[in-house]
């Protein structure tokens, strides 16, 4: 619990994310960018650091770098400019990590969110800029000694740097999660953080409401999850606000969040930090980016979310929280439109999509990519129950099969034994059996007018069929079966 | 001295190319004239016969089995040990270093090996090229082979020994604000430095990276221009190499004086403290004209400024360049108690006096509050030297200058950093502008030690360089009173 303060502070906080390039090759080298390969298997003298060797950008990683600040309405820089950022690291080979200093690749964007604010309009937080670099290696602490894999060493980066604009610990959890969702959309990461493809450092500082000047900030390192952020930021407000109101001072420093204590601990201050003594890195020339290139980045990108969610509402008529769903993975909001391109019901598709498939993926924790599902043989079984043969029971049941084994839906419900047949047959066979078996009961009762019994048999038959008919057409044949009697 | 020794490597090649001298009875004389001649002079860092052999007898097979040979079949190359050769240490002579073997070829000596090149051997060097007398080698100490008591010039000490010794045709050098041109003066051989951008740099262990460039050392402007023809051109290993294939070199030398404007800055001439230098270049200067070329005065107002424009770019590049010597991957480990220590120690250890003053230099030029007070303003001035040479070469096809201030001097004579920094203040200049220039051997000092003619052509004129230093060099040679193409006296006898 908060204690109730004097004063009211408010939180600024500003979100640093680092995003890993799934390019072929690394940032200056030819060294495959993979994840989970044996340590130091692909390294090569350059990104090993050896003496003599020399950088080469690689054009993919400056291409993507266009594509992730066009997604974030920057603008875009007329040339590359590389700098040096010097600092001794057991995992940074070079003893200087290739980076951009005074000239981002992309600069003055922002970053729409699905939140309202003050006026009501959506919020939105401006993205300061967006810089190429090189990641370092991984250092592993044993006992005794420190282990490095250099294998990341010289995967390209993009470093996104957020505005000072977001005013609470929700606010920042709602920008990592859209600036996921916008980077989904391009296809040039992985965006794990799991896999260390998306990192994020936090600062924050509080202010009393009203004021404009910043407090003193902390910078926070070691968020490996949204969740994490959330949590630090909410310790670390806390904090200040508590150092401030007992009357004390802050200093600039770096924190690192301590996922098991649940709160943050004092890395290094203000003037302990490394003087990284940037400077243009002489062995990589200046390159040109041509508008033409960005001009043919932008033109080649994906519909973003923000304008999909405009035309699924418009469009298909969805709810809201349904559209925003669908667009918050653009691997799902692209299978759920290559769906309705099969099946023109666009809301029976959704629900399909927003209710079934979601909880498949949130039990599994997989993405949409892990389920053997396709538009196809979801529209199949859409159809198998609009033609009465699946149930809502079995329909749902068969779903389940199905993203696992891949089969078509018919298949699959004929391999399970849930179709109902056209030939009702066994349906009359299992209404005759059940009206012998409760002819005295049920059936008298039915007889005697009352209607609740109906129900009974009707449950019974199903029970009997294993589900395999549809419970709405029954009445009518049990009906029938008691006046031919 | 073998006698084979005395050609140049063009022919060398030429008879190994038609089965007249075996690639292997080249290798075995060169050899063996190292061994006779290496205790005096003390170039080679590793010279390891049978790899030497090995590669001399895969010339002679590849000859056996018809294969066409390359434009240096058989030659004896030797390199500077600052640049990789596969399977051989490198040790930039330090004891940083020690135990380091190359793990690739630099571009280089890839595309040595491939003209058929038989690489003789590492040769010393100023510890990781810092220094102008070669005296900074943590490993030997390299003497002058025209004098032992003298020092060879720096930082390229062994590469331009070797070849003044007859223990190489060619060696590759390196070249950050004079390192192949002072030595090249001071023992009497070509050295060249091409323009910025035309020799790769992979696999040369980097000291100034804007500044660095591999040359060669020749006997001969001929030879110097077929080691250009086999190493120049873009790499797409090195970023900073041009994209076009440059000229054909050794054709190019056909070019001569008539009509070229060759640019002289007065006070250069006038400042050498010894006259019996500054009397070599200017007779030299005077050569250029009765060979058709036009003397202009020019001016270069802002190139007084390029020893401390380079002290400040080249120092601060070389504090990152060199921060991969860390102790943690390869080279010399100190014993420590723990990581910032074995860096410490490491380091501390690893590192001459030299290296750590041009680190600490470095660092502090790049300082958070001192940047923009020496990087930034050094790299204002550079532009502007840059600017004065443009406007030169509107002006001078050529710059002629002394290459120093003074032939060779005796070892242990400039023990103070600053003397010594000042043997390069007329090659310094044209490095930062990243010119092609080079050192040509003009004749003999007062005491018979080589004096070397500076000359410098504007970025990309190669071509015009070399034609220009051969004309002059062909008129030099047909001089019988200079004797221009004598032995060393310390290989005398
Ligand atoms: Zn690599």
């Amino acid at each position: 619990m908060a204690h109730a303060t004097a004063v009211d502070y408010e939180p600024v906080i500003g979100l640093e994310v680092h995003v890993q390039l799934k390019t072929a090759s690394k940032m200056f080298c030819g060294c495959r960018v993979q994840f989970g390969a044996p340590a130091n298997s692909l390294t090569c003298p350059v990104c090993l650091g050896l003496p003599g060797a020399l950088p080469m950008a690689n054009r993919q990683a400056v291409e993507f770098g266009i594509r992730v600040g066009l997604a974030l309405n920057c603008q875009i820089a007329h040339r590359v400019k590389f700098d040096r950022k010097n600092y001794f690291y057991p995992d940074l080979p070079k003893g200087y990590q290739i980076s951009q200093h005074d000239e981002p690749l992309c600069f003055d964007g922002e970053l729409q969110l699905p939140i309202p604010d003050a006026t009501g309009a959506p919020k939105v937080c401006r993205i300061t800029r967006a810089h190429m670099e090189e990641d370092a290696g991984k250092s592993i602490h044993m006992d005794a000694s420190t282990l490095v894999d250099l294998n990341r060493a010289g995967t390209p980066l993009i470093e996104v740097v957020g505005g000072p604009d977001l005013r609470s610990p929700e606010e920042a959890y709602v920008y990592l999660t859209t600036l996921k969702r916008n980077l989904s959309y391009l296809g040039v990461s992985d965006l794990s953080m799991e896999k260390g493809s998306l990192r994020c450092d936090a600062n924050i500082s509080v202010r009393p409401r009203g004021r404009q000047q910043f407090g003193v900030r902390s910078e926070i390192k070691n968020l490996n999850s949204f969740r994490a952020v959330k949590a630090a930021l909410e310790y670390e407000i806390k904090r200040h606000i508590r150092v401030l109101e007992a009357g004390g001072t802050l200093h600039q420093e770096t924190r690192l969040w301590d996922e098991e204590k649940l709160e943050t601990r004092s890395l290094r201050s203000k003037e302990s930090a490394t003087d990284y003594r940037f400077f243009p890195e002489p062995d990589l020339n200046l390159f040109d980016v041509p508008r033409a290139w960005v001009d043919g980045v932008r033109a080649a990108l994906p519909e973003m979310p923000e304008k999909r969610l405009l035309r699924f509402l418009h469009d298909y008529k969805l709810a809201r929280a349904d559209a925003e769903y669908l667009v918050g993975d653009r691997a799902i909001a692209d299978f759920y439109e290559a769906a309705v391109a099969l099946l023109d019901n666009p809301r029976k598709v959704a629900a399909w999509v927003v209710v079934e498939l979601a909880r498949e993926l949130n039990e599994r924790n997989c993405d949409l990519a892990d389920l053997k599902l396709t538009p196809a043989t979801l529209v199949e079984l859409i159809g198998l129950q609009d033609a009465g043969r699946l149930n809502n029971i079995t329909a749902k049941e068969v779903f389940r099969a199905m993203v696992e084994s891949g089969e078509g839906a018919e298949a699959c419900a004929r391999r399970l034994n849930k179709l109902i047949e056209r030939d009702d047959s066994a349906v009359q066979a299992a209404i005759a059996e059940v009206l012998g078996e409760f002819k005295d009961g049920a059936v008298a009762d039915l007889r005697a007018g009352k209607q609740a019994a109906m129900g009974f048999l009707v449950g019974q038959c199903m029970r009997k069929l294993r589900g395999k008919a549809n419970p709405k057409d029954l009445p009518a044949l049990i009906e029938d079966a008691i006046r031919r009697e | 001295m073998h006698e084979l020794l005395q050609l140049d490597a063009s022919e060398a090649a030429r008879r190994v190319r038609d089965g007249s001298v075996p690639a292997e009875h080249l290798a075995q004389a060169a050899l063996a004239h190292a061994r006779a001649t290496e205790p005096r002079v003390n170039a080679f860092l590793d010279q390891d016969e049978a790899f030497v052999l090995e590669q001399a007898r895969a010339v002679d097979r590849d000859r056996a089995a018809g294969k066409a040979l390359g434009l240096l079949a058989g030659v004896p190359v030797a390199i500077k040990d600052n640049i990789h050769v596969l399977g051989r240490p490198t040790t930039c002579a330090s004891h940083m270093l020690r135990g380091f073997v190359a793990p690739y070829d630099a571009t280089v000596t890839a595309r040595l090996k491939a003209a058929g090149a038989v690489i003789v051997g590492k040769v010393n060097l100023d510890e990781f090229a810092m220094g102008s007398s070669c005296e900074n080698s943590a490993l030997k100490q390299t003497r002058n082979p025209w004098d032992a008591s003298r020092v060879p010039g720096g930082s390229s000490g062994g590469s331009a020994a070797c070849v003044a010794a007859r223990s190489a045709f060619i060696s590759l050098g390196s070249d950050t604000g004079g390192s192949i041109r002072l030595p090249a003066s001071f023992c009497g051989v070509v050295g060249y430095k091409p323009s910025y951008g035309r020799v790769s740099r992979y696999g040369l262990v980097a000291f100034a990276s804007s500044l660095d460039q591999v040359g060669p050392f020749a006997r001969s402007v001929r030879d110097i221009a077929l080691a250009m023809k086999v190493m120049a051109g873009r790499d797409e290993m090195d970023s900073t190499t041009v994209s076009n294939p440059g000229p054909d070199y050794p054709a190019a030398l056909a070019e001569d004086l008539k009509g070229k404007r060759v640019g002289v800055v007065r006070e250069y001439f006038d400042r050498v403290p010894d006259r019996s230098v500054a009397a070599v270049c200017e007779a030299a200067v005077q050569r250029l004209k009765a060979l058709g070329a036009a003397v202009v005065e020019i001016e270069l107002p802002h190139a007084d400024f390029g020893l401390h424009v380079y002290y400040i770019v080249a120092s601060a590049e070389a504090s990152s360049n060199l921060a991969r010597f860390d102790g943690v991957r390869y080279g010399l480990r100190a014993a420590a108690e723990n990581g910032i220590a074995t860096y410490v120690n490491s380091r501390g250890e690893g590192f001459g006096p030299e290296v750590k003053r041009r680190i600490m230099l470095g660092t502090y030029a790049l300082s958070a509050g001192h940047y923009d007070q020496f990087y930034g303003r050094a790299g204002r001035v550079r532009t502007l030297i840059c600017r004065d040479f443009a406007a030169a070469f509107a002006r001078c096809d050529l710059i002629a200058s002394p290459c120093a201030p003074f032939a060779a001097f005796a070892a242990g004579a400039k023990a103070d950093p600053l003397s010594m920094y000042l043997c390069d203040v007329y090659t310094i200049p044209s490095s930062l502008a990243g010119l092609a220039a080079m050192s040509l051997p003009a004749g003999f000092d007062a005491q018979g030690l080589p004096v070397g003619l500076h000359l410098a052509a504007a970025p990309m004129a190669d071509d015009l360089l070399l034609a220009s230093a051969h004309a002059l060099e062909q008129d030099l040679l047909a001089d019988r009173t200079l004797n221009l193409n004598r032995l060393p006296r310390g290989l005398q006898g």
